[in-house]
């Protein structure tokens, strides 16, 4: 057991745990049966099937109830006197705010997204509380110390903005199956049964004839004469046959492409499913919708099976029928959600044909579910292992024995001779705009592009800001918040509208913005730099923002090694840091040049940190590990699978 | 490997980490039989990782009766003494662990697994030891070596924040993925027996100091007839006097064993839940790898110390032989 000087930290730490899912399991466990006796735990989610293999505080029985709850009974069963308040809810929620983190000696994460993780790192450097950070995905993981001063931050690091797809690629030119996945659920999919004024690109390059007007909007609507099964073909027809014909039309985009083939549905159900009904009987004994399933009602079962063209076919008209006959209220809201059997079907069945008709082999729902739902691959060892680690840090920082603090990575391939490999924490960097007050540039059309633009694609997507207010020098601009007046309402609603050089005090070249966060309590300066053009498929958001680099210190080396007894050599040794349930990034952790241990003073340094990059999956047998170097975009939000080649 | 399909409820049960080690190994594991003997923290921890993780079957020896101490980093039983009732630590755990996961079967069987007879190991594919003496280590080893099938042997202990764990395959051919090959590779691992007899100038250079520490440990707590665990800073003069015989027998500079380290191991006889988690967590990922045959086996040793954070492996084989 821990040291007297330990225990006693233990005993009067109040600790807040955000996150009590993969990761959080174990830490609670860890913590309760450490010591610790005052512990907070926030988490929004509601315990699901796929959870039970490693969450290990779950049973079947809590599928749908919270899991801070339900982690904090079962904790209670084995440690019956120690506090656990539970929290299910969202860290983001204003309850949260910096006086709420303030009551804590130490915050915990065991997060699955890089949103949510930008907030809790904000609001602890302004309620100057330790942070101990920390991720996994298959047999990876980390676990870092933030420090406000000491440490760098969380956000020290840029993290790579998600990979996007050229929209040309997805909506004519597939040439992999996640270009399949992607056209079937972000545009098919949010077609037929997601907000009807999202806009769209299911047609955009398909020709003229069903352009983005208003007849095209219509097309995809039922038409009252029209059954479900007759409806389904149409739409078949349409996307998988006809704008196949019209895309191969343009006959410029094939001269170095093989040619997709048009698939029409009375070419693949040829005969004896032509009248196919009465399938929706084996799903009438449901009365929960939501479990309703094209497989169950066709009698395929094993998800792990490539269908056939026409087993895809089939899969697709009839999940189609089954959201239109069993799940009409929900058709106008529905997001994709890879819980959502019935969703994760009609986009395997669509993709699949989509990848037959451009010669990209098919897969199977297992698989097309990992990539739709940006799905990272998780076991209970890792968590267990990272939540271990975790509570070390935990008490070196209720200590304060800043000298000791330690990142430390999990490996799958050890690096000189360590499984776990533990590293100094590297300091603050200059040139971040979250921890230090170095301000950002951003190059802007400030005569095309809105406020509005401004809000969406740089404060709140770049900058990770929840509740923004946007000033320039004493003018305010741009705010959110519930006490604002219908004045001020007004007032903003309409700037939102306006290009940046006609706001009332006007945004133009040399410009210095001011951006805060209320409940982040965080301030950054941008300075504006006009600049009429940019290209459209390397730039979308048509602005570009900079300054917030590398730090030079993860450049050079200037680290000294955790230790002096180890002279072994080099290595380079790739490390992921990722989330419980979703990929984020990953550091490649290099060692320098070889040395003695003789030669390792105090003051020499090899270890350092370098580039920071993503990727999905280190496993090779994956079947999405191929050549493919770039997985996943998409929604425009940061928590999307991504991967890259490692160097 | 039979082609049987996993059920619908292993598929949506085990979906996040088949995406880890494939449906193949999955149906390796839901066929495995694993024996823990010495239910202490750590392998509380590796019993719940491998529960979750779908075995088929997990049979638990300690007879021990529940005390306070065996009860410091254990999460399967209630600190509640009217529930106890006489039983043993085994069977207050099997029936936690069965709740974690209702398709692995996990029993508890009594008696001395260091002298039961072949037959008994023969339904075994792991066995993994922990509490147990440095005679009893060997000789179980050896009785899983005399079985006719493979069955893949682990030895782990944790003494204050330090922790090892020793690995015996045998002979273990497995499918090594190098970039985009795979390449057969075969192992030949030293029983426990002979792993501890190769002489100490002959190991690689800067072998852990945790290595060394243990034998010293281990050799004291033979020699005094005490069982694993059961010291106290009042064994320290004994100890020294051990290691000083040991350097000089195996030619070591007595440094590499420092006084500071013994001392923690004599009296940090408490568990270290978050080290019980990190060391049941490492056992767990390697007993996974055996079963399934993917994925690079730790040869022979593993040690890790919360002190300076490491947690490394080292391979104590013969140099000539590898084994």
């Amino acid at each position: 057991m821990a040291s007297e000087e330990q225990l006693l930290a233990i005993k009067k730490a109040k600790v807040l745990m955000v996150g009590a899912g993969g990761i959080g399991c174990e830490l609670l466990k860890t913590l309760a049966l450490s010591g610790f006796q005052d512990i907070h735990i926030i988490d929004m989610d509601t315990i699901e099937v796929s959870n039970l293999n490693r969450q290990f505080l779950f049973r079947q029985s809590h599928v749908g109830q919270s899991k801070a709850k339900v982690a904090r009974e079962a904790v209670l069963r084995f440690r019956p006197h120690i506090s656990i308040t539970p929290y299910h809810a969202n860290v983001k929620d204003p309850e949260f705010n910096v006086d709420f983190f303030k009551q804590f000696n130490v915050v915990l994460n065991g997060l699955d997204n890089l949103d949510a993780r930008r907030h809790v790192n904000r609001l602890c450097l302004a309620a100057n509380v330790p942070l101990v950070e920390s991720g996994t995905t298959g047999f990876l993981g980390q676990v870092t110390v933030h420090i406000k001063g000491k440490t760098e931050c969380y956000e020290c690091q840029p993290k790579p903005a998600p990979k996007t797809y050229p929209v040309c690629t997805i909506t004519s030119t597939p040439s992999k199956f996640v270009h399949c996945i992607v056209w079937a659920k972000d545009l098919l999919f949010a077609k037929l049964f997601g907000d009807k004024n999202q806009a769209n690109d299911l047609n955009v390059r398909s020709g003229d004839a069903t352009g983005s007007s208003e007849h095209a909007e219509d097309f995809f609507e039922r038409r009252e004469d029209e059954d479900f099964e007759q409806y389904g073909r149409r739409i078949y027809d349409h996307v998988f046959g006809y704008n196949i014909e019209v895309a191969l039309s343009n006959e410029e985009t094939w001269k170095n492409r093989n040619k997709p083939k048009p698939i029409y549905s009375r070419d693949v159900l040829t005969g004896e499913f032509v009248q196919q009904n009465g399938n929706l009987d084996k799903n009438s004994h449901i009365d929960d919708p939501s479990t309703v399933s094209a497989m169950a009602s066709l009698g395929l079962k094993n998800p792990q099976d490539i269908w056939s063209l026409v087993e895809n076919t089939r899969i697709f008209l009839e999940s189609l029928k089954l959201f239109l006959g069993k799940r009409e209220k929900e058709i106008g809201n529905l997001i994709f959600d890879k819980d959502d059997q019935l969703a994760v079907e009609f986009v395997t069945a669509a993709a699949n044909i989509r990848a037959a008709s451009f010669g990209i082999p098919m897969q199977s729902l297992f698989e097309a579910k990992g990539i739709a739902g940006n799905i990272v691959h998780a076991v209970a060892t890792t968590n267990a292992i990272i939540a271990g680690l975790i509570v070390i840090e935990a008490i070196k920082v209720l200590q304060s024995d800043t000298n000791n603090y330690r990142m430390t990575f999990c490996l799958e391939h050890p690096s000189k001779k360590m499984l776990l490999m533990p590293v100094e924490p590297f300091e603050p960097n200059k040139s971040c705009y979250v921890c230090s007050e170095t301000p950002l540039l951003l190059e802007v059309n400030t005569h095309r592009s809105k406020l509005r633009d401004f809000v969406e694609k740089i404060v709140k997507a770049k900058l990770g800001m929840n509740l923004p207010l946007i000033m320039h020098g004493s003018t305010l601009l741009y705010e959110v918040g519930d006490d604002l007046d219908e004045d001020m309402v007004a007032n903003y609603s309409s700037n939102l509208e306006k290009v940046l050089a006609e706001l009332p005090s006007p945004v133009t070249g040399g410009t210095v913005l001011t951006v805060e966060d209320l409940q982040q309590e965080l301030t950054c300066n941008i300075n504006i730099k006009h600049r009429e053009e940019f290209d459209e498929e390397k730039e979308p958001d048509g602005m570009l923002l900079s300054g917030w680099v590398q730090s030079p210190q993860m450049k050079k080396v200037n680290h000294k090694q955790v230790d002096n007894e180890d002279s072994t050599s080099i290595v380079s040794q790739p490390v992921h840091v990722e989330t419980e349930d979703v990929n984020e990034t990953e550091i490649v952790v290099s060692t320098g040049t070889k040395r003695k241990s003789s030669e390792i003073s105090s003051t020499s340094s090899i270890a350092s940190a370098a580039s920071v990059g993503t990727r999905s999956n280190q496993k090779p047998e994956e079947i999405n590990d191929d050549d493919d170097d770039d997985l996943v975009i998409l929604d425009g939000h940061s928590d999307t699978l991504k991967k890259k080649r490692l160097q | 490997m039979d082609s049987e399909e996993l059920t619908e409820q292993e598929t949506a049960l085990y979906d996040r980490q088949i995406r880890v080690w494939g449906v193949d190994a999955q149906r390796r594991l839901s066929k495995s039989h694993i024996l823990v003997s010495g239910t202490k923290g750590t392998v509380i921890e590796f019993c719940k990782n491998i529960v979750l993780a779908g075995i088929g079957s997990l049979t638990l020896m300690d007879d021990r009766l529940v005390t306070e101490e065996l009860l410091s980093a254990n999460f399967l039983i209630p600190p509640d003494e009217n529930a106890f009732s006489g039983n043993s630590l085994a069977e207050l755990c099997c029936d936690s662990l069965r709740d974690f996961n209702p398709m692995v079967r996990v029993s508890v069987e009594k008696g001395d697994l260091s002298s039961f007879g072949g037959d008994f190991y023969d339904k075994f594919d792991v066995v993994v030891v922990s509490c147990c003496s440095l005679s009893k280590k060997k000789l179980i080893n050896e009785k899983c070596r005399k079985s006719p099938k493979r069955i893949a042997f682990y030895a782990v202990d944790c003494r204050d924040s330090c922790g090892e764990i020793f690995v015996d395959l045998q002979n273990y051919t497995y499918a090594q993925k190098k970039l985009d090959d795979t390449i057969e590779r075969t192992l030949q691992y030293p029983s426990f027996e002979e792993a501890v007899a190769v002489p100490w100038s002959q190991l690689p250079r800067r072998v852990s100091k945790l290595f060394f520490a243990s034998r010293v440990i281990e050799r004291f707590e033979q020699a005094e007839g005490r069982n694993p665990g059961e010291t106290s800073i009042a064994d320290l003069p004994s100890v020294l006097k051990i290691r000083k015989e040991l350097c000089e027998a195996q030619a070591l500079n007595e440094s590499n064993i420092p006084d500071g380290l013994l001392e923690r191991l004599l009296v940090g006889t408490k568990e270290h839940p978050p080290v019980c988690a990190i060391i049941g967590g490492i056992l767990g990922q390697e007993v996974i790898k055996a079963i399934s045959g993917k994925g690079d086996p730790i040869k022979n040793f593993f040690f890790f110390d919360a002190v300076d954070g490491k947690g490394i492996i080292e391979d104590i084989s013969n140099p000539s032989t590898g084994s």
